[in-house]
């Protein structure tokens, strides 16, 4: 019934009261939407040039010899899944990204809640501190963490010779190195996290919180019942944006392990890079950086509706 | 008038609890700077170590001696090293420039994209919008096989401008996804007052929008400029010869000659390399801020 009002309101503007005046803004309505396409194009132009082409190309890239001369279906996937390496990095890969976005998801939480306690000014200046590591550029942080992990003599082994613990060979051994790559993402990446949970922190309204302390409810309470409700689109948002930013990171296994030692570190993208770029075989390579296509689009696809929800939120 | 009863019934009470609420919050403020000063530490020791490392000459460094987290004897020859070294200044060069052009194409392609997106309508629209944002999510570590090729069919392998080519598409469908947030959130009167005097599109564009959008525009530069200045990925497939190279390579292919690491130069360029971004966030913490939670916040 409502619908029905609202589309003969909305209608009123249209009826042609005036023929040639209806004609006109017909035109105009044209000229209009012209003027919208010419203003999107040079980013229509751009996306499928060096996005939505580069990608379908990968598919064919993907199923062709080494070469590039024949075809060869998807031979490259079957070899890459029938070998050991590979198959480790599908397990690093998930590894990496999985553990490093609880950390920083949890991290982030802990941050942002005692940031919350804070007074406006003093909150900025902690705020400002805390988000150092997300603004030195990356590659150029993770070499200093390349130089502390360095195992003769380090930041982080002279601390430990300190209290007695022996020198830890850091990037040398499989599972060390592994923990090495998720504390730098996690360093990296939790500030970020930080901010998120910080801005979705100031919208919970304080009466509910107010309400819940009159009705007596404890800290752990609150943040049951009213802070993680309320935030949970914002939570589920970052994180499954963090996990498609983190399972795609190439920066930190590139520079910190370049994939070693014995190829434990490798992830889908530095895999790719050593196959596709520097053995020169770019259709394996492309195969391998495909894999993390699927995981990418059901992050993506979760994004999206989780943001959808969230503007028709705030619009409500 | 049971409410006014049980109100009364409580204000002894309340008082009480209100000085004890008192006293909890000072704990919990207190516990909230100690927490945070233990997350200060962990997380600011890195940038810290880079800085002291920086200061040290090469003699400290390989004697391995004493306590590595400060500096003893410290020298600025590290830094004057790097100043007057040609490829450095080359590096530093390059990456200011491919910034400034990557900046500028950026915002040049998504101000009147978002425009359009946010205020007007095409057929298509809606779903485009969604599909900028989908570009957005697509990361370089899927693409820079393929564009590998594309860009040596372009004839721009080891040629620092394939980057200016490159970046944009990491920086330009965020930025418009920022703007179409700002634009968004501006008044519809204000096209309805610019369209009664008589202003066209553009005019609307050039004269309303942009200038009211300034923040989101500064938000949408700083998140164009941390892209082309921290990027990894595409210098290094693309680039080989140190002529063409920008800091983030030039600097791990420069200074680590085969297992000869000269860390107090690497981490002085780190520093010098680091400057810039540093120095915008500090003056502009703010809109540093906006343009992260953009993403997820608006529109």
């Amino acid at each position: 019934m409502p619908d029905v009002a609202s589309a003969a309101i909305s209608a009123v503007p249209r009826t042609p009261r005036w023929a040639h005046s209806a004609n006109t803004v017909r035109r105009l309505a044209r000229r209009r939407s012209t003027i919208a396409f010419c203003l999107c194009l040079p980013l229509i132009l751009l996306t499928a040039g060096f996005v939505v082409y580069p990608a379908l190309y990968a598919i064919w890239l993907s199923m062709l010899n080494k070469k590039m001369i024949t075809f060869v279906g998807l031979d490259n996937f079957a070899f890459l899944l029938r070998r050991n390496t590979f198959q480790l990095v599908i397990f690093q890969s998930c590894l990496f990204a999985v553990t490093a976005v609880i950390f920083k998801a949890v991290l982030g939480f802990i941050m942002a809640h005692l940031m919350h306690n804070l007074s406006g000014k003093s909150q900025r200046i902690w705020r400002g501190l805390l988000l150092i590591p997300w603004v030195i550029p990356l590659p150029l942080s993770t070499l200093t963490w390349w130089w502390m992990f360095d195992p003769s003599y380090s930041a982080f082994n002279w601390l430990l010779e300190q209290v007695g613990i022996g020198p830890v060979p850091w990037l040398g051994v499989g599972w060390i190195a592994r923990f090495c790559t998720i504390a730098v993402n996690v360093w990296f990446g939790a500030p970020f996290f930080l901010i998120m949970y910080l801005a979705a922190l100031k919208s919970v309204p304080e009466q509910l919180y107010e309400a819940a302390a009159i009705d007596g409810a404890g800290a752990i309470q609150k943040l049951i019942y009213i802070t993680l409700p309320t935030m949970r689109n914002i939570i589920a948002i970052t994180v499954l944006f963090s996990l498609i930013i983190t399972f795609a990171d190439f920066d930190i296994v590139r520079i910190l392990t370049g994939g070693g030692p014995q190829d434990l570190t490798h992830v889908f993208a530095t895999y790719a890079f050593q196959v596709g770029i520097q053995s020169g075989d770019i259709p394996l390579g492309a195969a391998g950086s495909l894999f993390m296509f699927p995981i990418l689009a059901v992050s993506a696809f979760f994004v999206l509706r989780g943001i959808t929800r969230r503007s028709k939120e705030i619009a409500a | 008038m049971s409410a006014s009863t049980v109100i009364f019934d409580n204000v002894p009470g309340e008082r009480r609890t209100r000085s004890s609420a008192e006293r909890h919050r000072k704990w919990a403020l207190w516990g909230s700077y100690i927490a945070l000063g233990c997350f200060v530490v962990m997380l600011l020791a890195p940038p810290f170590y880079t800085l002291m490392t920086s200061l040290k000459s090469s003699e400290e460094i390989s004697a391995q001696s004493g306590n590595p987290w400060i500096v003893h004897h410290p020298t600025l020859a590290n830094f004057w090293y790097l100043i007057t070294y040609p490829n450095f200044q080359t590096y530093y060069v390059n990456s200011l420039m491919i910034t400034v052009v990557v900046v500028v194409i950026s915002l040049a392609i998504a101000i009147p994209a978002a425009f359009s997106l946010a205020r007007m309508r095409f057929w298509g629209s809606q779903a485009f919008s969604t599909g900028v944002f989908l570009t957005y999510l697509v990361p370089a570590s899927l693409l820079f096989l393929p564009l590998f090729k594309i860009v040596g069919f372009l004839g721009l392998i080891n040629n620092v401008w394939c980057l200016a080519v490159l970046y944009p598409t990491l920086a330009a469908p965020f930025a418009t996804w920022i703007m179409i947030g700002y634009f968004s959130s501006l008044p519809k009167e204000l096209d309805e007052a610019a369209l009664i005097d008589g202003a066209g599109y553009l005019q609307m564009l050039l004269k309303i929008f942009i200038p009211v959008a300034m923040p989101g525009i500064i938000a949408a530069t700083i998140f164009a400029f941390t892209v082309s200045w921290g990027s990894f990925l595409y210098p290094l497939a693309y680039l080989y010869t140190s002529n063409q190279m920008v800091l983030t390579v030039g600097i791990i292919s420069d200074l680590i000659r085969g297992d000869v690491f000269q860390w107090g130069k690497i981490m002085a360029a780190c520093v010098l390399a680091s400057l810039p971004p540093v120095f915008i966030y500090a003056f502009l913490m703010d809109y540093f801020v906006a343009g992260l939670t953009a993403g997820a916040t608006k529109g």
